[in-house]
């Protein structure tokens, strides 16, 4: 598909266009949005609070906030241990296909890249998840590249219904839909949706998503709305981190997890927090800004602004990091990890979309967590 | 302070104390208003005896915008016909919905109040209703068309204060209509921490119509309420945190 020349904004055909004001209230904070103006005080004063509004918010986000961090981990811990106690789940992504339409230019999963590509037939979908359910998860994360042609609904649907017979939850992490087809994945046994806006400039997701459905900026923005509505349990956030301004970036996240979740207040709500990994066609990024320091301001300033929502920390960290942000405020955990298609069962059959930086096994990710006095969880859910 | 405006069913008022009526006699009512300094009254329906003896209405000073409650209705459909009594009466839109079927308590029927306010919301009633504080049927209440929404901070009558604090704290976070806390407000000290808390408005009656020096009660009402709404705009100070400071500090593993 050629909509290189489409306006971002405008939709495809047969793309569902919700009556929602939640993107543009979104989209006029981030336009506002000057972290720039925020000073030590704002961030003290935000700190004291015991509820935290959007401006509180927007303080932990600024760079006067950096000074803070231990006073800001503090919190962070308090608010998480209120919540969630030891606990930290723990789940395996399993991408079933690769097969992508999207020009996305950071990816390594992008349709211009030469690499292989395939699909799990569904026996081999059933002997990977099989393989995966025998190291005793209880929750898996069902992936493929974004392309609706290759990876039709109800290719996914079918591998869906696989997975229900394994695992107690199911989430998916692929090509956004129209309600009525998230209502048919949740039928087939998904109850969690991630969708990642990767980056709220509109200048930037333009020219990093040069063509492909993707490239749709609304249609993306309103998929957890979507999700929602076609009767999904939880529903994940995040922007990709590095690729354009992470603070106002993160801002737009925390902003629009917020609204969302006064929309939907059934909605159980989570954020993922990547950030620019090193993959084939894009050696020379190196995370722009966002270190470590960075990235653990948002994951607090995430867990501040909603104690109650879920934090993933995957593979792209490694292997102290995650063991320093867990029970701080990551709540779920990835272990072994394959991020190319199929490989559980000893076998990828692609290239990996990026590169990982921590490929501990399931047990190891156990040993860890146990030796922090964590207590690690693989199903906290029940399909119903 | 003066762009501070109550906007209720795009009414605005300056006061932020909404008084009862039923507590006190009724000559006393012109000197209690003119101390608590308020703009709206409820008075219950039941209690009109329009060319009658003793008829509240006519104790009610002019400027006053009156609010007809539903004291007495068992059930949304007693509560309906009230309504539409008072309006037929010519008491305007305005209605204070109540609808209790526990003589012994006094507690609101959520449920009850939920399907009056659809209904009368519906037929162009600024419907204020009267509620035990569960956020759920504050939504509900949203849903139905209501144009405020009334918790109770105690029984009834019974002068506890803000019992239901924390419940009350979220129905102000998560609604976006005007809070006003009725019933079980007993001191100026807890309406002034409930205006603190974000409370758009508070309501009391039987903390001043049982206090020694009726006008004299309302004037502090009048004040607290004013002070604790000051309080919640200028944002109050920091709480200096004295816990002690961890021995090895928590981000201690970033690398970079």
């Amino acid at each position: 598909m050629d909509n290189s020349k489409m306006n971002i904004m405008e939709y495809l055909p047969n793309m569902e266009i919700l009556d929602s004001s939640i993107m543009n209230e979104v989209m006029s904070a981030y336009d506002e949005y000057d972290y720039n103006s925020y000073t030590a005080s704002d961030v003290i004063k935000a700190l004291s609070h015991e509820r935290i509004s959007i401006a509180d918010y927007a303080a932990l986000l600024s760079p006067a906030a950096a000074p803070f961090l231990e006073q800001m981990a503090k919190r962070a811990k308090v608010e998480t241990n209120e919540h969630f106690g030891n606990t930290v789940g723990v789940y395996t992504p399993l991408y079933i296909a690769n097969f992508c339409e999207n020009h996305c230019v950071y990816c390594g999963f992008n349709c211009k890249n030469k690499i292989h590509r395939t699909a799990l037939t569904l026996a081999e979908v059933d002997n990977e998840l099989k393989t995966i359910a025998s190291d005793g998860y209880k929750e898996i994360l069902i992936l493929t590249g974004e392309s609706r042609a290759r990876s039709s609904l109800e290719y996914v649907g079918e591998s869906l219904r696989i997975a229900r017979k394994y695992f107690s939850t199911v989430g998916i992490e692929i090509y956004p839909v129209n309600s009525d087809e998230y209502e048919y994945f949740h039928d087939c046994g998904a109850d969690y949706v991630s969708v990642y806006q990767e980056t709220y400039n509109k200048t930037t997701y333009s020219e990093q998503h040069l063509s492909g459905s993707k490239r749709v900026f609304p249609y993306r923005f309103d998929s957890q709305e979507r999700a929602l509505k076609g009767g999904m349990r939880g529903v994940c956030f995040g922007a990709l981190l590095g690729l354009d301004d992470f603070r106002k970036d993160a801002f737009a996240v925390g902003m629009q997890a917020t609204l969302i979740q006064r929309k939907y207040p059934h909605a159980e709500i989570s954020f993922s927090t990547p950030r620019m990994r090193p993959c084939v066609g894009y050696e020379d990024n190196n995370a722009k800004d966002v270190h470590e320091t960075q990235l653990l301001q948002v994951m607090l300033a995430y867990r501040i602004l909603m104690p109650f929502a879920g934090i993933n920390i995957s593979t792209r960290e490694n292997a102290k990091f995650r063991a320093g942000v867990v029970g701080l405020c990551a709540t779920k955990i990835s272990a072994g990890s394959q991020v190319g298609v199929g490989g559980h069962d000893g076998d990828s059959k692609s290239e990996n979309q990026f590169e990982l930086a921590d490929e501990s096994t399931l047990e190891e990710v156990d040993a860890m967590l146990r030796k922090k006095g964590m207590q690690p969880i693989f199903t906290d859910s029940s399909y119903l | 302070m003066n762009n501070d405006k109550l906007i209720i069913g795009g009414h605005e008022f300056d006061s932020r104390f909404i008084l009862g009526s039923g507590k006190f006699s009724l000559e006393l009512m012109n000197a209690v208003v003119e101390h608590a300094k308020v703009e709206m009254i409820t008075v219950a329906l039941r209690r009109t005896n329009i060319g009658g003896e003793n008829n509240i209405l006519d104790y009610i000073p002019e400027g006053i915008t009156l609010i007809p409650n539903t004291s007495g209705a068992r059930d949304h459909k007693e509560a309906v016909r009230i309504a539409r009594l008072a309006r037929e009466m010519g008491c305007g839109d305005f209605i204070k919905l109540e609808v209790i079927a526990d003589s012994k308590y006094l507690l609101p029927n959520n449920s009850e109040t939920v399907k009056a306010t659809e209904i009368l919301a519906n037929e162009g009633f600024i419907v204020m209703p009267y509620m035990y504080p569960d956020l759920y049927t504050a939504r509900d209440l949203v849903s139905a068309g209501a144009s405020a929404v009334m918790p109770l901070g105690a029984p009834i009558g019974t002068n506890k204060g803000l019992l239901t604090r924390d419940f009350i704290s979220m129905i102000i976070d998560e609604i976006d209509l005007p809070i006003i806390v009725d019933a079980g407000i007993g001191k100026p000290s807890q309406a002034c921490e409930a205006m603190e808390m974000g409370a758009s408005a508070v309501m009391a009656n039987t903390a001043i119509a049982t206090s020694n020096d009726v006008n004299m009660m309302a004037s502090a009402f009048a004040k607290a309420i004013q002070s604790g709404r000051e309080a919640y705009l200028a944002g109050p100070g920091r709480v200096l945190n004295k816990q002690a400071e961890a021995s090895s500090p928590l981000t201690g593993f970033l690398e970079d």
